[in-house]
Order: structure tokens, then C-alpha cells, then sequence
């Protein structure tokens, strides 16, 4: 009875999933997202700049976390458009092109801000590493023009920018390994301050990083971004995505605790640790 | 030919591997200018990879098509697919793929509607997949395992707005594991992996490890 | 024999009923669809037409919950193919275009400006690492794959001992006091340093993990665990995020019933 109970039809567990995301999506109850320490350092280090500061955002993702990284890619740039800080963006993954585009020239137009003279979208390069040591000893050989074909030498928004050592603030929301490669070939070779955004699986492997100050923030997953919109007084996707989230995680953990509770009381234990040739 | 053949590669690559890795400690203008041209060169090197990945990916489908392989009859929509793109890509709103890419082509529809919304799903397939393996494998059948599923639980519930309504400290312990030991692990696998990559990085100098050959003489 | 025909008759019968469903949610997705252009939720214009096509890719993708079937498949193999052709001209119009052809080839055509001729020794390095799709010439992309590596391995190896070893060791190295800070902070300070010792003592050691290196490695196993937790909670909540997002496209741009 308890096995049949642990082994039932996966169907049934996919349809509690998609019914937990779909009814809490539909209802309406407000969960509170406070910011963690983490977020606060991208938030105050923005807040701070004055007007005219350039920030670099790699749009280092594909439509792949596109849920997860763009409400985050959008609560930044209401942020960076709102305090007129001149925004340069770029990514490093050719799927991610659109995405970045659309996030850029959308926020862009509810400030009424300018391609090329408030910020500038410089497109997709490949070369990861040898790009940012590129960008690094020169921004316009590595990007001789930008995404609609522009030279980059004429774009007012660039003025003062020679390499990456000008500039203000990177921050790279990365799906996959961009956030190593940009601290290594770009935040210690040409030392700017740099901050990060990721999707919540490489989450984990970053606090080394916080640790050790070489990057002075972090958003991990939609948590992150939903952070993020509330800091900057923009609930978005991220924070309705909270109440899903939340139960979501609560459902898993029940998942988890009722068969384990069942694997223990039917004596499944027993197998593993006496039994000959047990499964580990 | 061997000499052209291994002899030469092994040579550029010796010779690339010592300036760029010497270059880091001269930081005089022409050091620099030359990490700037060389980095510039591989950055355009790198453009031409992409056809290599196509070339791939369209000769596994072809070969499938062609041997009637099990299910091939779909492989004809990755040519779908892939042509389509192509060619609206290249046509260019009208203009032609030799001037500059215009904004709001069939090409950057074909992108919103098609590639977003699939490449996004396909990977959300998995949060499914994720919970089913959770509720029918996830045991905690040894210490180890028991840690594991402690704080992933913790820090499952914790990292959620639900979690500081269930306790005030749920969100505490998730920042604590994840500051201290994730951080102490993590931080040991990153000094290994990084130990590593330096370590292959002077094989492959040296001409120890010759993958990138690719094999043959 | 009777076993077996008994089963295929099973399985013949779940595929009917399979079809029947596939059919039942294509006229049910085609009805909603027709229903919303009708009463004007959708207006005719090529942005409704494209969230249709994205409703369909999405749900045609999920379809895999019930079983791997032909609609999934379909979409699949579509989204490889653009996916790829999308990757194709974006590196042209972004990477070879302005890179290769606009300082080369536009001026030696057009004269307006002198061509930057230094450009042909990666161009043709490019075109070596193509022949590596050629039998009789692939060697030549050897040299190719050379420079690449070469300057690859030449760069990892200062940046690399300089920001993910020197840098990474720094703070595990911080005195215990310096004033100001509370024992707690010290505690977890030491915790964080017997971690990553345990840890590469557990990766490291060729020899048997015996005596007091096995009570060490064991350690290092348990911090591993602990992570290992983490990632799977983190993994967890990214996997929920993406299957959240998709939910409200669709609640929200196709059904509108969330705002």
C-alpha cells in the first residue's frame, strides 16, 4: 500500500505542480520580498552614481533563462534609465541578441532616452575572454560598430570611454560560466567595480566571489530580480512570480518529507543498510 | 608532410602560449598593443566557428534523412527551421544581408514568436522532471544524503518569501549555509578546478597535451 | 502468443486514444484560438498571429509531460533549426560582417577608405579552422585551433593564479580578530577555512584516505553534501522560475486572465 503510494503515475505529480504554479499565479495574496545584502550592493552602488556614469550590462543569456534573467535585466535598466546613467550593452551568447535588444529599446522608450546618445547596444561578439581583454584595451577595435551598424567612435553616449578601465560599473547577467571569465579577463586585469546577476542554478557557485569582494553584488534567479523590482519600486514579473515560487518550493518539500516518511515507515531502510548488495 | 602538419601547429601554439602568458607581466604599450591585435585576431577567428557547429549539426540530420533512421522524417524541421531563418536573415527586410541588419524583419518575428517561446519552455520542461525525481528518489539513506536533503530543504524553504512566514529563521540558516559551508565547498572546487585548468594550460604549451590536433599524424 | 497479441492490442488501443487526444486538443487550441479573433481579443495583425505560434510551441512542448509524441517532436526540431539559423546571421550582421567585410572588402570595392589588410591573417586562420569538415585538408585547421589554444592557455595561466587562487585564498587567510567583529563572524571564518581544506584534501590525495586524512576528508565530504544541497534547492527554484514565467505568458498574453 505505502510503495504503490511512492510509486504512483508521475502524471499526477507534474498535474499538482502545474496546479500549484496555475492557482497561486490566479490568486491574489501579497508575500513580502525584503532585499538580502547581496541585491542591496548592486541597488546602493547604482543609487550612488551620478547622473552620466556609464554601467556596462552584458546580457550574457539566451531565450533558455529568459524567465528567470530578463524581469532582472529590466528592473536594472528602469533603475540605470530613472537616475540617467548612460548604459552600454552588450552579450556574449548570439541567442541572447534579441532579447538584450528588446530589454534595452523598451525600458528605454518609457524614459525617453536615445540609442546612441544615452545609451548604446554594441550587439553580439564572439571570443568570451579574448573579447573582454579586447574591450579592455580598447572598446573600439573590439566593437567597431554597434548593433545597427553605427561607428562606435561617433556615438555621444560613449564619450569618455576609451576601454573597460572607464567605465563606472559592469554587471553581467549570465546563464552560464560569463560571470569567472568577466572577473578574471575583465574586473581584475582593467579593475572596475563589477556586480552580477545569474540565473538561481549557478547561484551557489558564486558566493566565492561576494566573499572574496570581486563582485560587490548579486541577484540569483527570479528571488534576485523580484529584490530588485521591489527595491526600485517596479513590481514586475519577478515579484508576481513570488507567490507561485513560494508554494511551489513548500510543495517539493512536502514531496520530500511524505516519502521519505513513507520510505522509512515501510522498512525501506532496513534493505539499504543490512541487506546484501544494498543500493546506496 | 609532418613538419607542416605538426611540427608548425605545435610551434604557433608554443610561441602564442609563452608571449600571451609573459605579456602579462610587461605592461609596456607595445606589449599591450600586441595582446590588443592578438586578442582582436581571435575574436574574429572565433566568428567562423559558428559554421562549424552548423556544418555538424546539418550533416546529423542529413545522415538521418538519408539512412531513414528511426524518426527522420522529423529532421526535415530542423531544415525547416533553419532555412527559413536563413533566408529571411539574409533577404533582410528587402535590402540584402551586405548592408546592416534592419529592426522589425520577418527575421527578428520569426526569433520573438518562435525561438523565445521554445527555448524557454523546453528547459521549464525540466521543473517537472525535478519534482517527480523529488518525490520518488530523494532519500535519505546515509549521512550524507541526509545532509544533503537538510539543507536543501532549508534552503529551498528559506530562500522563498514563504519561508520567513513559516519561521523568522528559516531565512537565516538558508544565508548561513549558504555562506558558509556552500561557500567553503564551493571555494575548494574552484581552487581545484582552477589548479587544473593552469595545470593543462602548461601541458598544452609545452606540447604534452595535444588534443586540439584532433588526432592523426 | 496470446500474451503478446493481448499487449500489442493494449498498446494499439493507447495509441487510439492517444490520437484522439492529440486530435481533441488541435481542434480545441484551433476553437479558443478562432474564438479570440473572433470577439476581437486578438486583433488581425502579424504580433496576435505570433503569440498563437508561441502558444502552440509552448503547449507542444509540454505535450512531452503526457508522452514523447510527434507535436513535441515537431517543435523540437523546429527550434533546433531556427535556433541555429538565428545564431548564423547574427554572427554575420554583428561579428564577420563588421569585423571582416565592412574593413576589408567594402573599401577595396568602394575606395573610400584604405582597407585594413592586416585583417586577412585571421580571416584566412578562420577559413583554416572550416577544413577541419575536409578530409584531405583538415590539417590546416590545426593551425588554427593552435592559435586559439596557444593564446587561450597563455592568458589562463597569470589571470587564472592571480583571481581564482591567489585572490580566492586571501580571505580564507584573514586574521580572526582585527577588532570589531563578533565571535560569530570568527566562527564561521574558521568554519569556511576547515571547509576548503577538507575539501581539496578529499580531491587531492593520492594516497589512502586512512587516520587522521580520512577524519579530514570525511569532513570535506560532509561540506560537499551541504552544497551540494544548496545547488539542488537553487536548482529547484530556477527550474520553478522558467516553468512560472511560461505560465504567465500563458494566463496572461493568450487567455488574459492575469494582468
Amino acid at each position: 500500500m505505502l510503495d504503490k503510494l511512492v510509486n504512483i503515475d508521475r502524471r499526477i505529480i507534474f498535474a499538482l505542480v502545474a496546479a500549484a504554479v496555475v492557482i497561486s499565479l490566479l490568486m491574489s495574496f501579497s508575500l513580502p520580498v525584503p532585499a538580502t545584502p547581496p541585491v542591496m550592493g548592486i541597488y546602493d552602488k547604482i543609487n550612488d552614481m551620478p547622473p552620466g556614469s556609464h554601467v556596462l550590462i552584458a546580457f550574457d543569456y539566451d531565450p533558455a533563462a529568459k524567465e528567470e534573467l530578463q524581469p532582472m535585466a529590466i528592473a536594472l535598466l528602469h533603475h540605470c534609465y530613472s537616475r540617467d546613467l548612460t548604459v552600454i550593452g552588450l552579450t556574449l551568447w548570439p541567442g541572447g541578441t534579441g532579447l538584450a535588444e528588446q530589454a534595452l529599446t523598451s525600458i528605454a522608450r518609457q524614459y525617453n532616452r536615445k540609442s546612441g546618445e544615452d545609451f548604446v547596444f554594441l550587439g553580439y561578439k564572439p571570443g568570451v575572454a579574448s573579447l573582454i581583454i579586447n574591450m579592455g584595451e580598447n572598446l573600439y577595435t573590439a566593437f567597431p560598430a554597434d548593433f545597427y551598424g553605427n561607428d562606435t567612435k561617433t556615438l555621444p553616449a560613449l564619450q569618455g570611454v576609451e576601454s573597460l578601465r572607464d567605465l563606472d560599473y559592469v554587471i553581467d547577467l549570465a546563464a552560464g560560466a560569463s560571470i569567472e571569465t568577466w572577473i578574471a579577463f575583465g574586473k581584475e586585469k582593467y579593475k572596475f567595480d563589477m556586480g552580477a546577476g545569474c540565473t538561481a542554478v549557478i547561484g551557489p557557485d558564486l558566493y566565492p566571489f561576494l566573499d572574496s569582494d570581486q563582485i560587490n553584488g548579486l541577484m540569483a534567479g527570479l528571488k534576485g530580480a523580484a529584490e530588485y523590482e521591489v527595491l526600485v519600486k517596479y513590481p514586475a514579473q519577478a515579484v508576481e512570480g513570488m507567490r507561485p515560487q513560494s508554494v511551489t518550493h513548500a510543495l517539493i518539500v512536502v514531496f520530500v518529507i511524505f516519502s521519505n516518511a513513507v520510505f522509512f515507515a515501510s522498512g525501506g531502510w532496513r534493505t539499504v543498510r543490512r541487506g546484501p548488495g544494498a543500493r546506496r | 608532410m609532418p613538419f607542416l602538419r605538426r611540427t608548425v601547429p605545435l610551434a604557433i601554439c608554443f610561441v602564442m602560449g609563452i608571449m600571451t602568458a609573459f605579456q602579462y607581466f610587461v605592461p609596456h604599450q607595445l606589449s599591450r598593443d600586441f595582446l590588443e591585435l592578438m586578442t582582436r585576431w581571435d575574436k574574429i577567428i572565433a566568428g567562423f566557428a559558428v559554421f562549424i557547429g552548423a556544418y555538424s549539426l546539418f550533416h546529423l540530420h542529413y545522415s538521418r534523412i538519408r539512412f531513414k533512421v528511426a524518426g527522420w522524417g522529423y529532421s526535415i524541421f530542423v531544415f525547416i527551421g533553419a532555412i527559413v531563418t536563413l533566408g529571411f536573415g539574409l533577404y533582410n527586410g528587402g535590402d540584402g544581408f551586405w548592408v546592416d541588419k534592419n529592426e522589425g524583419t520577418m527575421f527578428d518575428w520569426i526569433y520573438i514568436y518562435v525561438q523565445v517561446p521554445a527555448g524557454a519552455t523546453i528547459f521549464s520542461i525540466l521543473a517537472f522532471f525535478m519534482a517527480s525525481a523529488a518525490y520518488r528518489t530523494f532519500r535519505a539513506r546515509t549521512v550524507e544524503s541526509a545532509l544533503l536533503l537538510v539543507a536543501a530543504i532549508i534552503v529551498m524553504l528559506g530562500r522563498v518569501p514563504i519561508g520567513a512566514l513559516i519561521s523568522e529563521h528559516l531565512p537565516t540558516a538558508a544565508d548561513w549555509i549558504m555562506g558558509v559551508p556552500n561557500l567553503a565547498a564551493k571555494r575548494g572546487i574552484l581552487l581545484g578546478v582552477s589548479l587544473g585548468a593552469i595545470a593543462t594550460s602548461i601541458k598544452i604549451i609545452f606540447g604534452i597535451e595535444r588534443q586540439y590536433l584532433g588526432g592523426g599524424d | 502468443m496470446a500474451h503478446s497479441a493481448q499487449r500489442t492490442g493494449g498498446e494499439e488501443m493507447n495509441r487510439s486514444t492517444d490520437f484522439w487526444i492529440l486530435v481533441g486538443t488541435l481542434i480545441a487550441f484551433t476553437v479558443i484560438n478562432t474564438l479570440f479573433f473572433a470577439i476581437g481579443s486578438f486583433k488581425i495583425n502579424w504580433d496576435s498571429f505570433g503569440i498563437v505560434i508561441a502558444v502552440g510551441l509552448t503547449l507542444a512542448m509540454y505535450s512531452f509531460l503526457y508522452k514523447d509524441n510527434p507535436a513535441f517532436k515537431i517543435a523540437e526540431n523546429l527550434y533546433v533549426g531556427v535556433a541555429l539559423g538565428y545564431t548564423v546571421i547574427i554572427t554575420w550582421y554583428n561579428a564577420l560582417k563588421p569585423d571582416i567585410y565592412d574593413p576589408l572588402f567594402v573599401p577595396i570595392f568602394t575606395k573610400a577608405t584604405e582597407p585594413e589588410y592586416l585583417v586577412i591573417v585571421p580571416m584566412i586562420l578562420g577559413i583554416f579552422m572550416l577544413m577541419r569538415i575536409s578530409a584531405r585538408l583538415s590539417w590546416l585547421s590545426r593551425w588554427s585551433f593552435a592559435f586559439v589554444v596557444g593564446l587561450g592557455s597563455g592568458l589562463t595561466i597569470p589571470n587564472y593564479i592571480h583571481t581564482f587562487i591567489l585572490k580566492q585564498i586571501e580571505p580564507s587567510m584573514r586574521p580572526l580578530f582585527y577588532g570589531g567583529e563578533s565571535i560569530y563572524v570568527s566562527v564561521n571564518g574558521i568554519l569556511v577555512l576547515v571547509g576548503v581544506v577538507t575539501v581539496l584534501l578529499y580531491f587531492f590525495f593520492s594516497i589512502e584516505h586512512k587516520g587522521p586524512i580520512g577524519v579530514a576528508s570525511k569532513i570535506g565530504i560532509y561540506f560537499l553534501m551541504v552544497s551540494f544541497g544548496a545547488s539542488f534547492g537553487y536548482t529547484v527554484m530556477g527550474r520553478m522560475s522558467l516553468l512560472i514565467g511560461r505560465m504567465i505568458f500563458l494566463l496572461r498574453d493568450w487567455l488574459g486572465v492575469l494582468h
